[in-house]
C-alpha cells in the first residue's frame, strides 16, 4: 500500500509517518484499549534490533515496567494510535504480554467497589 | 502465550479508565491533576477519516490522518489495581476518537463551565446519545461560587432526569474524587455488567 504523499504547508507532510509506521492500518488483532496494561518479560535483544526506532523505542520501554498503551505511546513520543498497531503487532507475534482483563466488564460491581473505595482513601 | 508468560513473582495488574469530557479550557486537565499521581500526561491521539471530509493533504490513499492532544492522569489504587484518567478534547468532531478513548471506561464525567455552556454541549450529547458509558455532568464552581442553578444547567443542555448532575471545584482533591465516585455510583446503579465488556462496540 501506498502512503499518501506530497509535503504540507510547513514541508514534510505531517501525516504521512503514521501510514509508514503502520502500513496503513489503523486495526489491531487484538483489542488494545488506552488503559491496557502490556509488558515485555523477556526481553529479546536480537528481536529488538530488528525493529524500526518507533517500535524499538516501545519494545525497550515496555521491558521496564508494566504499564498502559498510553503510557508507553506518551514515554515514546509515539502517536496513540500508532503505539497500538505497533504493540497489537508485538502482541499477536508473542512479544508483548497484554495483561489479561482482571474483570469481564468495566461495569463489574467488584471492580467499581474496588475503585470507589481507592478513591475515598485517597480523599482522606 | 507460551514463553511469554508473566513471571510468577509480579502481582497481576488490573486497570480501570474514567473519562474526563468537555468544552475547552472547562477544567479538564485542573480536574486530572487534581488527583492524579503523576503531573498529567500529554500525547497525542491519530485516526483517520474517509476523505469526503475534504482535504488537501489526502493524496490519493482516500484516507486523512488527524492527529489531537489528549491528557491522562493515573492513580495507584491497590498493589493490583490502577485508576486512569482521560482528558479527552473538547470537539467530538472526530467522534471516532471519542469512542477509541472512552471505549472499556468505568465511567465519564462531562465537566462544564456555566459562563460557556454551549464548550460542553458536545460531550454531553454524544454521552446522551452516541455512548454507552454511563456518564455524570460536573459543573466546574471557577470561583466557588454557582451562578447557575443546576436545574438550569440541566435544562439548557438537556441532561436526562438520570444522569447525576453535582458542582465541584476542579482543583480540589476532595472535590473531584466526589465526583468521580458519583459517576462511578451511577455505573452501578445503572449498568449491565455483561455490557461495556472488553470486546464490546
Ligand atoms: N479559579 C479556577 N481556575 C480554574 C479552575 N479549573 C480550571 N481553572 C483554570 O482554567 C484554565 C483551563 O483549565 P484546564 O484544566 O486547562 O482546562 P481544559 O482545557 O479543560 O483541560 C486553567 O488556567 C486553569 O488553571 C477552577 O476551579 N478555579
Ligand atoms: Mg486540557
Amino acid at each position: 500500500m501506498r502512503p499518501p504523499h506530497g509535503p504540507g504547508p510547513g514541508g514534510a507532510n505531517p501525516w504521512v509517518r503514521p501510514y509508514v509506521l503502520t502500513g496503513g492500518r489503523t486495526r489491531t488483532r487484538q483489542r488494545l484499549h488506552v488503559h491496557t496494561l502490556v509488558s515485555v518479560p523477556y526481553y529479546d535483544p536480537g528481536y529488538a534490533d530488528l525493529l524500526p526506532p518507533e517500535a524499538r523505542s516501545l519494545y525497550d520501554t515496555a521491558h521496564t515496567a508494566v504499564q498502559s498503551i498510553a503510557e508507553l505511546s506518551a514515554h515514546c513520543s509515539v502517536s496513540l494510535g500508532v503505539a497500538r498497531v505497533l504493540l497489537g503487532d508485538m502482541a499477536a507475534r508473542e512479544r508483548l504480554v497484554v495483561n489479561p482483563e482482571a474483570y469481564t466488564s468495566p461495569y463489574d460491581p467488584r471492580l467499581l467497589e474496588r475503585v470507589i473505595d481507592g478513591l475515598h482513601q485517597l480523599a482522606r | 502465550m507460551g514463553f511469554t508468560s508473566s513471571p510468577a513473582s509480579a502481582p497481576r495488574l488490573a486497570s480501570a479508565k474514567i473519562v474526563v469530557a468537555g468544552g475547552f479550557g472547562v477544567g479538564k486537565t485542573t480536574m486530572v491533576s487534581a488527583v492524579s499521581e503523576i503531573p498529567p500526561v500529554n500525547t497525542e491521539a491519530w485516526m483517520t477519516q474517509a476523505a469526503r471530509t475534504v482535504d488537501p493533504l489526502t493524496g490519493g490513499s482516500g484516507k486523512v490522518t488527524t492527529t489531537v492532544a489528549m491528557d491522562f492522569g493515573r492513580i495507584t489504587l491497590a498493589e493490583d489495581l490502577v485508576l486512569y484518567l482521560f482528558g479527552t478534547p473538547g470537539q467530538p468532531r472526530f467522534w471516532q476518537m471519542w469512542d477509541d478513548l472512552s471505549r472499556g471506561a468505568s465511567a465519564a464525567v462531562v465537566l462544564v463551565d456555566t459562563r460557556r455552556l454551549d464548550a460542553s454541549f458536545p460531550a454531553v450529547d454524544y454521552f446522551e446519545n452516541d455512548s454507552d458509558v454511563p456518564f455524570a455532568v460536573a459543573v466546574n464552581l471557577f470561583d466557588g461560587e454557582q451562578t447557575h442553578r443546576l436545574d438550569d444547567v440541566r435544562e439548557a443542555l438537556r441532561i436526562s432526569p438520570g444522569v447525576p448532575l453535582l458542582a465541584c471545584d476542579a482543583r480540589s482533591r476532595e472535590s473531584v474524587v466526589r465526583t468521580l465516585v458519583a459517576a462511578l455510583r451511577h455505573t452501578m446503579d445503572t449498568a449491565a455488567p455483561e455490557r461495556g465488556g472488553a470486546a464490546a462496540r
